[in-house]
């Protein structure tokens, strides 16, 4: 099960039980980039993720890709 | 994280100013603080008329959004760029403008660019092989003219777009890093009327991009997620990329890096130059400012795709 982050067309697996700032670090996707949305609630970067979430990301930058590796 | 002014489960946090709010009172803060800078650098006033610029995106809406909620009198302007690129970019922003005036009972003008000026943006841009297949450069100077165009037929006081803090600190790092000082004189929050110029004014030039979209998506704003498809790969994109690395090691250094600059504006350290200052004079066509001798750059388009017609 663990954990799915969806921005734009892709989705990403990551463990449950740690931050979202460290999922996000773990598939390479800048957190100041990107907001957070749980079950339509948005969540902080200290949110814990649970076994199941299913977490939506939103592209703050229009046409921005929200990855790290887009500068390199 | 806990909001500061309920202790409620914080919705955004703002690492550079400190403060995590729920929803509640990020929805009540915005608007306020567009309301300390719409003051502050002394955009307009209460019996002004404001035309809004709005293209669909969220920060734009926002902008119409908060100006609505704050009592101000702002109709919109949708310019119709005639963008599909398979997506219908430009009919679903459309759509989305006049829904969320519907939904509010404002107004909003329409202009479309093909059906006033014989093409849409993409097939203008061929025609002046400006830009080098991408029409950034053509749809700007379009946007810049009718935009102006409108404000001064109908009457406005003043123009406002919904440029956030990102957008402004790309501009200036691209204009820093070339040392563009003729428009590094000219960047700011509110730029002045002149002859033949309506004023224009940046309510949310301190609103981080991040912020904007927060905004939009707790107040339920639906908006054109999708960036122009021409924008794709855009300097300024990759500069937002950039400087949002930055920012996360940094909290706060987009910020800094913005309100120094208008600081150092302010104490005079870039001095107009000769070409920050070029001579206007109306254009024989249209009768907007123009350096040019002759007819101003966007007659010279029009002209041009008509002879192409
Ligand atoms: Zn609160
Ligand atoms: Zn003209």
């Amino acid at each position: 099960m663990a954990v799915k982050l969806i921005l734009r067309n892709k989705e990403y697996e990551v463990p449950a039980g740690i931050t979202l700032r460290a999922a996000l670090e773990k598939v390479g996707i800048l957190p100041e980039s990107v907001l957070a949305i749980r079950q339509g609630e948005m969540i902080l970067e200290d949110e814990i993720l649970k076994e199941g979430d299913v977490i939506k990301l939103v592209a703050v930058i229009s046409g921005g890709s929200g990855r790290i590796s887009a500068l390199f | 994280m806990k909001c500061k002014k309920c202790g409620a489960k914080a919705s955004i946090n703002m690492r550079q100013h400190k403060l995590a709010l729920c929803k509640e009172h990020y929805l009540a803060w915005a608007p306020e603080q567009t309301e300390r800078f719409i003051k502050k650098y002394r955009m307009f006033q209460r019996d002004e008329r404001i035309l809004v610029a709005v293209s669909g995106g969220k920060d734009s809406l926002s902008l119409w959004d908060i100006l609505y909620c704050l009592g101000y009198q702002a109709d919109g302007l949708y310019i119709g760029l005639g963008i599909d690129e398979g997506i219908g970019y430009s009919a679903e922003s459309q759509r989305l403008c006049q829904k969320f005036a519907e939904a509010r009972g404002l107004h909003l003008h329409i202009v479309d660019v093909a059906q006033e000026y014989g093409q849409p943006i993409p097939a203008l841009a061929q025609i002046s092989h400006r830009g080098r297949g991408r029409p950034c450069a053509v749809c700007g100077l379009t946007k810049r003219h009718i935009m102006n165009r409108v404000a001064r037929d109908l009457g406005y006081d003043v123009l406002a777009t919904g440029h956030n803090l990102d957008d402004e600190v790309a501009v200036l790092f691209g204009n820093t890093l070339h040392w563009a000082t003729s428009y590094l004189v000219r960047q700011g929050p509110v730029l002045h009327e002149g002859p033949g110029f309506v004023r224009k004014v940046k309510p949310l030039c301190r609103f981080y991009e991040r912020e904007m979209a927060a905004y939009a998506i707790l107040r339920g704003i639906e908006y054109i997620y999708d960036e122009c498809p021409f924008a794709e790969g855009a300097t300024s994109i990759y500069y937002k990329e950039l400087l949002n690395k930055l920012e996360n090691d940094k909290p706060g250094a987009k910020l800094t890096f913005y309100l120094r600059f208008l600081d150092a504006r302010e104490a005079g350290f870039f001095a107009p130059t000769a070409d920050s200052m070029p001579e206007l004079h109306p254009c024989p066509n249209c009768g907007q400012p123009t350096s040019n001798e002759g007819l101003c750059s966007f007659c010279r388009l029009i002209e041009k795709a008509q002879l192409h017609a």
